[in-house]
């Protein structure tokens, strides 16, 4: 599989929130306004891509070579659950109105489950460093691209005249619904 | 007692009432074997980390609870991930990727931080099972509507004629979003007329 392919199918065919439900608890819960979804998809978009390479590391260099691959979940889960203690303190440090703009959903992003199934599946597929670096950014785009298109709607939609009964969630998983019908749309580009 | 195990499953079900753990909610209830498949490894980790966070409680450092809950609860899904591979392959492959992402189920992990870490073993471990319980019989639900309209069976059973034609959207992705959100709104219009009573 070339780089193209793996990114054009991680964003649109293969959506991790719309078509995979990957990531649906952060997708639905940090979606009422537009700056706050560009902010998560951002963070998501980041720890996706390190995690990824760092992942790829310690599977290629110490999981496989010392035949302990049943370790894989627990040692992914920790590896994630450090980098993102590790990015919020070097935000933190550096970045300090980055890290103002991201702060709260930086520790969320651990039990994102995005983020740990891009690197499971990055193991799985057999992918290379250089694909499942490009997976990982770009299912963390695909991701960004859902949750911001879907903030835009419910931006909308709070003031839309609603049957009582289905304002809140209900109203937001049925848009969900028609936003995942207009991407099945995408399954035939390849 | 029973108001623990019954609360986990009405009045605090985990999807329905506190809307936690959507993805294998969304994913795995394309047919009532898998929402079952999903529902009870799902409960038999929560019931499992429950426990064992329950009697680690004083000995966790605040510090680094959350890490060590994700530690306990990633070597339980393992546990589950290895059995069912040896025992039930086919669930095993249906399920795929969601039996490793338990771990980051938000039920889980909210309930060692809201009920394991604080209460006693017993306790926590009939949170366990009510929670669980909850869960599947949520999944149950979901997947017994997905299934039918989407395919046309019960487990597996055709339920009509053969020249029934499912609306396959409903096992697609749409099909569980929209699931979700027709049964969430009727729970509203229902409790609404409860209250109104």
């Amino acid at each position: 599989m070339n780089l193209i392919t793996i990114a054009i199918s991680a964003i649109f065919i293969n959506n991790f929130v719309l078509v995979k439900f990957y990531g649906i608890c952060s997708f639905l819960g940090v979606s009422k306004k537009v700056d706050t979804a560009v902010g998560m998809g951002m963070a998501v978009t980041f720890v996706m891509t390190i995690s990824s390479i760092m992942t790829y590391l310690v599977q290629t260099y110490m999981l496989t070579p010392l035949h302990v691959e049943y370790l894989q979940t627990v040692t992914y889960i920790l590896i994630i659950a450090a980098l993102v203690q590790f990015v919020e303190m070097f935000l933190q440090k550096t970045s300090p109105s980055l890290y103002s703009a991201l702060g709260i959903y930086l520790p969320l992003i651990t039990t994102n489950c995005a983020v740990l199934a891009v690197t499971i599946l990055n193991a799985q597929n057999g992918f290379n460093f250089l694909e499942s670096v490009v997976n990982g950014a770009t299912a963390g785009l695909g991701y960004t691209l859902a949750i911001i298109v879907f903030a835009g709607i419910r931006e909308r939609l709070e003031t839309s005249p609603i049957p009582e009964a289905f304002k809140g969630f209900p109203n937001a998983l049925i848009s969900a619904s028609l936003m995942a019908m207009a991407f099945l749309g995408f399954q035939g580009l390849m | 007692m029973f108001k623990i195990i019954k609360d986990g499953i009405i009045n605090q079900n985990p999807i329905f009432v506190l809307l936690l753990g959507m993805c294998p909610t969304l994913a795995t209830t394309t047919s009532l074997e898998n929402g079952i498949g999903m529902g009870l490894s799902a409960a038999a980790v929560l019931i499992c980390s429950n426990v064992v966070i329950s009697l680690l409680r004083k000995a966790i450092p605040q510090n680094v609870r959350i890490a060590a809950y994700i530690v306990i609860i990633a070597g339980f899904v393992t546990i589950v991930e290895m059995l069912l591979k040896a025992y039930l392959p086919d669930l095993y492959k249906q399920l795929g990727i969601f039996i490793p992402l338990i771990v980051v189920n938000c039920i889980i992990l909210a309930r060692a931080e809201a009920f394991a870490s604080k209460n006693s073993v017993l306790e926590s471990a009939l949170d366990g099972l009510g929670m669980g319980l909850g869960f599947t019989v949520a999944l149950m639900i979901i997947s017994v509507v997905r299934e039918i309209l989407g395919n046309g069976t019960i487990l597996g059973y055709p339920l009509f004629g053969a020249n029934f034609q499912p609306a396959t959207m409903v096992i697609l992705a749409p099909g569980g979003f929209l699931t979700l959100g027709l049964i969430l709104g009727i729970i509203n219009v229902i409790s609404a007329k409860r209250r109104a009573n």
